[in-house]
């Protein structure tokens, strides 16, 4: 079968990030970015589907400025057979990726599309959902284990109470959670091949959507910040504190 | 125009977040309704017409809802919804999981996780795990909005007495089956509303060792969280994971076990009233939002505080 996988590019997970002065937006000049975790999650999961034999092609998408090809070429590095991004100037808002995906999921018709659970820097959870309601196919949302049998899906989810198991008919859409896999680290050699692996660039207005977002931003600022507080010698201080000082005992 | 809210529940009660989220719902106007969607769930339909603000109850009782499977409960909601002016949930994993694609059906873009509202079409949420905080405005027609319940407080449970209305339309998916569920169970409150929560990290060396924290959270009536790294050690079980893609938790007291605080962790318990950290490395970053800082072996530590609550 072929898989999608669906990869963004974000800030690095350990960068952290600050608010420009103008609370216009934070700043993202001159930090280092790098392929959503979630999403290296998605593309490491495809690849090990393709080593088991399940799967015969893994394709990586990714929707952004330019400079979305190098989240593209480290998934190519991860494994991934092929790419294609979607150039826009403006990351479009989780509808808007959305509506690109399902597109692209008519045109390639895969029989698994893995995107990852959340991105790091707009923390939205919505695009795999969103996804799977446009293209009616069925969800596997906050996946931690997937099993491909036949023309069904096994996904087991992290869910608030513990972890539920569902079975989807395929073609299906799996988001994934942190415990999936431990993504692997592309190799000196499968970097240098990944230059070479074809990446098809198209833009929305050639896939028919429009990008544009009813959600504005009107102010972006830090939080408020915490104080940081005092040290205790002992336990005992901590526990004379807590119930006479903040009094929560 | 009405707002339509959606309860979160097991079928046997209400969860405590969808009396938090009523909160922020009143928040953008005043003519409140509530879905409750499950299997054999008449009682939570009771429970939640007694919540104050609520004029009308929805009760979806059907076997296709019965285990919140998000293709059902969005098409649901999507016949429902169309003359509301807001549909707003929880941000639980129920809510994650069938709010977009309401959204999406409705072909409006989503607002997730608020923590405050500002107006009827404004409102402010977190980005960047937390780093930063977005005042955005939304212009869709219906606006479909999850909300973070730590940042609200609970309508009062009693004191309303709204009509309950039987739905009976069935929206049940073929493409998708309920195969089983693991539901950790514990006499300990609810993490997400605890009053106290003490958590374990790496620090805590194996799953043996919560036992400690355990002896502690006994003393307190605290609910036990982890980090990350506990979890994936497999520790502890992934739903007593904090942080920015785990529960989101403010209680009044967070206790921080051999946590090194990480921004990913901070996300996730940082809005808590008073923060306290044990931890034997005094440069950790936890300390830097802990009101208390103990450097100490948590494994002295821990058994010398379960003596003190004594
Ligand atoms: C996409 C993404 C999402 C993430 N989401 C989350 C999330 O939701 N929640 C989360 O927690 N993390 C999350 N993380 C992981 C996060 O970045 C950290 O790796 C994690 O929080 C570290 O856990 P820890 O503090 O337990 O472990 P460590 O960082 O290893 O810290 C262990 C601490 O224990 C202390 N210690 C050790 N022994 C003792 C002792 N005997 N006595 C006292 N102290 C001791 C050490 O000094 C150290 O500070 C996420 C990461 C990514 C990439
Ligand atoms: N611009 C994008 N390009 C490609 N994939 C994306 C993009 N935005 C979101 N996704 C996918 O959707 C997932 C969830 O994103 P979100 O809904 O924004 O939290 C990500 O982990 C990706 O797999």
């Amino acid at each position: 079968m072929k898989i999608l996988v669906a990869v963004k590019r974000v800030i690095d997970y350990n960068v952290k990030v600050r608010v420009k002065a103008d609370q216009s937006d934070v700043d993202l000049s001159n930090v280092k970015m790098a392929l959503n975790p979630f999403c290296e999650i998605a593309v490491e999961e495809a690849v090990r589907l393709k080593e088991q034999g399940t799967a015969e092609e893994v394709v990586v998408v990714s929707i952004g400025p330019k400079s979305c090809q190098e989240q593209i070429r480290t998934a190519l590095a991860l494994g991934a057979d092929r790419g294609i991004h979607v150039e826009t100037d403006e990351m479009p808002d989780s509808l808007a990726v959305a509506k690109i995906l399902n597109k692209l999921v008519a045109e390639e018709a895969p029989q698994l599309v893995i995107l990852g659970k959340q991105s790091i820097d707009s923390d939205n959870n919505q695009t795999g959902q969103m996804l799977a309601a446009l293209s009616d196919m069925p969800q596997g949302t906050f996946a931690s284990e997937v099993k491909v049998d036949g023309d069904k899906v096994e996904v087991t989810r992290e869910v608030d109470g513990g972890l539920q198991t569902l079975a989807l008919s395929l073609p299906a859409i799996v988001t994934t959670d942190l415990r999936l896999n431990t993504p692997r680290y592309a190799s000196l050699p499968n970097i240098m091949k990944a230059k070479r692996k074809p990446l098809d660039v198209k833009t929305p207005a050639d896939l028919g959507v429009e990008t544009g977002s009813k959600i504005s931003v009107l102010k972006v600022e830090s939080p408020a910040e915490r104080s940081a507080g005092i040290k205790v010698a002992d336990v005992a201080e901590l526990v004379e504190k807590l119930k006479n000082e903040a009094k929560v005992l | 125009m009405s707002i339509l809210v959606v309860a979160d529940h097991d079928n046997k009660a209400l969860n405590p977040a969808t009396l938090k989220t009523l909160t922020a719902a009143q928040a953008m106007g005043d003519d409140i309704h509530v879905l409750v969607a499950g299997e054999n769930c008449a009682d939570v339909a009771n429970e939640v017409a007694k919540a104050a603000g609520v004029s009308k109850v929805l009760l979806a009782d059907n076997a296709a809802y019965g285990h919140q499977l998000a293709e059902n409960l969005s098409a649901l909601v999507v016949s429902l919804g169309k003359s509301y002016s807001h549909i707003v949930a929880s941000a639980t994993t129920t809510g994650k999981n069938f709010m977009p694609r309401v959204a999406v059906l409705l072909d409006v873009a989503q607002v997730s996780d608020i923590i405050a509202v500002e107006s009827a079409d404004t409102f402010k949420r977190p980005i960047y795990a937390g780093n930063a905080i977005a005042t955005v405005k939304c212009d869709e027609a219906i606006k479909v909005i999850t909300v973070r319940s730590t940042a609200f407080d609970a309508v009062a449970a009693e004191g309303g007495s709204a009509t309950v209305e039987s739905i009976d339309d069935v929206f049940a998916s073929d493409k998708v089956t309920f195969v089983g569920e693991q539901v950790a169970a514990s006499e300990r409150p609810d993490l997400s509303a605890a009053r106290v929560v003490i958590s374990g990290g790496r620090g805590m060396q194996n799953g043996e060792n919560f036992a400690l924290l355990e002896k502690v959270a006994d003393k307190l009536g605290a609910a036990i969280g982890a980090s990350r790294a506990a979890v994936d050690a497999g520790f502890v079980p992934n739903d007593m994971q904090v942080g920015q893609t785990g529960k989101i938790v403010a209680p009044e007291l967070y206790i921080a076990v051999g946590i090194s605080g990480a921004i990913q962790h901070l996300a996730g318990m940082k809005d808590s009233k008073v923060i306290v950290a044990i931890n034997k490395d005094e440069e950790a970053p936890i300390f830097s939002v802990a009101d208390y800082g103990l450097v100490a072996d948590l494994f002295e530590a821990l058994p010398e505080l379960e003596k003190a609550l004594s």
